[in-house]
């Protein structure tokens, strides 16, 4: 399978405070990558220098051939190829649940009005909520919003799809929705990268685990070797809190 | 605003009271002033002829000018005022100073000040129009509040609204046209309803500008007749009558708006 995202010996600086150091990974087409740590490891930062919502302050990120990082960058096509999902939804509350899904067609790639909302409703339908197309996200429970998010996302057709704990905001039951979404998704084989609380969910759906504390990436392997067998003490530790949470 | 200690700040408002209909104590007073206002300006022409009526029907073409003065002016203090507004947040440092700058710079020189300045700085330069001039200046100092609440009311809106717009690949202007400013209209549209009552106000200061407005209108009926005080009873309550019809006017637009978001 070919390398969708490569990110080389990324390093991220908010002043003083040092978010991702050193970082390095590869994603490759397919792949279910999954970001787990504590909250100011780094996880979020990483998927938001992917699509450049931040700047590395050194270090490289490529997407397929296009560079993502440096002067010269593309930006807005790296955000065309890639679709964030965001923990507070960040739907638009001035436009109805269909108007959300065909703004970005319509205005960024210029699909007709008919071909972008013939699109919205199959996606819509995708995400299983095909009769709210004319409500308006506030009309909505946050399970319903973040499906909604996701499909807007998807209605880009990325090549990459991040996650940004996609669940953190919501109760256990539209948890669950939203991980039936995104399952879906997987296994229909899109590359997505998830930042995420939900082991029981990464066992399921990832094929890739990283552990990451402190600003970097302490342990990398499939989800059998992380969860069953962590090599690093700082994994163990961590998950050992997790589960008895 | 006061500051009393750290913790405790006061809000007073420096307009008119509006008065929405869950504030009884308000609607009931604006109800008293706007029913009362019209009574006078009705009942003094009719006990009193000799010199109300007279007054009543010389003003008449004031008002169509001071609405015309304030309509202007806040039609272009609103263009100044968002362009000043998304000035004041731009990414570029040098506009972002220019529009600060000119907002400290009004925000700083009295009104009456500004007219005068306008005014005589205008005339040097070019022959134009009183009320034109009259616009000019009310616009230019109105342009700044109003950027302010364009400023403030943008700046209320979540970041996320961009982040989420950014990641879907529009570019920073699709993004503030399509989704900030839509959202912002909502958040300005009262602040904007006081301003414009806060101009009508105001637009008395330009008949020292040799525009013939309400007040002008009533100086010139005195001046002849020597019925001051009749004379400037009227265009008060004239004044007072239009202030208090379009507080209540903010007040149903809020009403409507907040109903509207329910709903939605």
């Amino acid at each position: 399978m070919s390398t969708r995202v490569k990110v080389i010996n990324v390093s991220k600086k908010f002043g003083h405070v040092v978010a991702l150091n050193n970082v390095s990974c590869e994603v490759k087409q397919g792949d279910v990558f999954f970001i787990i740590g504590s909250s100011g490891s780094g996880k979020s930062t990483l998927l938001r220098c992917i699509n450049r919502l931040e700047n590395v302050t050194s270090g490289e990120i490529w997407i397929e051939n296009d560079l993502v990082t440096g002067p010269k960058a593309n930006i807005r096509k790296i955000r065309e190829e890639t679709g964030m999902v965001f923990q507070s939804f960040n739907l638009f509350p001035h436009l109805s649940v269909l108007e959300n899904i065909t703004l970005a067609p319509r205005i960024v790639k210029k699909v007709s009005s008919d071909e972008a909302e013939d699109r919205g409703r199959t996606l819509l339908k995708r995400v299983g909520l095909l009769d709210k197309e004319k409500a308006y996200p506030e009309q909505l429970s946050g399970g319903q919003q973040q499906r909604v998010a996701i499909a807007r996302a998807l209605a880009m057709n990325p090549m990459v799809m991040l996650f940004d704990e996609p669940t953190s905001a919501l109760d256990p039951e539209m948890t669950k929705e939203v991980l039936d979404v995104m399952k879906g998704l997987a296994d229909e084989g899109m590359t997505m990268m998830v930042v995420s609380h939900e082991m029981g969910f990464a066992k399921a759906a990832a094929n890739k685990v990283v552990y990451m504390d402190n600003a970097e990436i302490i342990e990398m392997g499939t989800p059998k070797q992380i969860f069953d067998n962590p090599q690093m003490e700082r994994t163990q530790r961590f998950l050992r809190n997790v589960l008895k949470a | 605003m006061a500051k009393i200690n750290n913790k405790t700040k006061i809000e007073v408002t420096d307009g008119v009271l509006i008065p929405a209909r869950d504030d009884s104590a308000i609607f009931s007073a604006w109800r008293i002033s706007f029913y009362g206002a019209i009574s006078a300006l009705i009942l003094l022409p009719v006990l009193s002829p000799e010199p109300y009526k007279d007054i009543l029907l010389f003003v008449p073409d004031g008002v169509l000018r001071t609405f015309e003065v304030t309509v202007l002016s806040i039609i272009f203090a609103l263009f100044i005022g968002l362009m000043v507004g998304l000035g004041r947040i731009s990414r570029f440092s040098i506009i972002n100073k220019i529009c600060t700058v000119y907002v400290e710079i009004i925000r700083g020189i009295p009104l009456l000040v500004q007219l005068f300045y306008i005014y005589y700085a205008l005339a040097k330069f070019v022959k134009i129009m009183d009320i034109t001039a009259a616009v000019i200046a009310m616009a230019v100092c109105y342009g700044a509040y109003i950027s302010e609440i364009f400023r403030a009311g943008i700046q209320s809106i979540p970041k996320g609204q961009m982040e989420a717009a950014l990641a879907l690949g529009m570019t920073r202007s699709q993004a503030i046209y399509k989704i900030i400013l839509p959202q912002t209209i909502k958040v300005v549209l009262p602040p904007i309803g006081n301003e414009f009552i806060a101009l009508l106000k105001d637009s008395s200061l330009v008949s020292i500008l040799a525009v013939s407005d309400l007040l002008r209108r009533g100086r010139e009926y005195a001046s002849t007749s020597f019925f001051y005080f009749e004379t400037y009873t009227m265009v008060a309550l004239i004044y007072l009558i239009l202030t208090l019809f379009f507080s209540r006017l903010v007040a149903i637009m809020e009403e409507r708006m907040k109903t509207n978001v329910d709903q939605s």
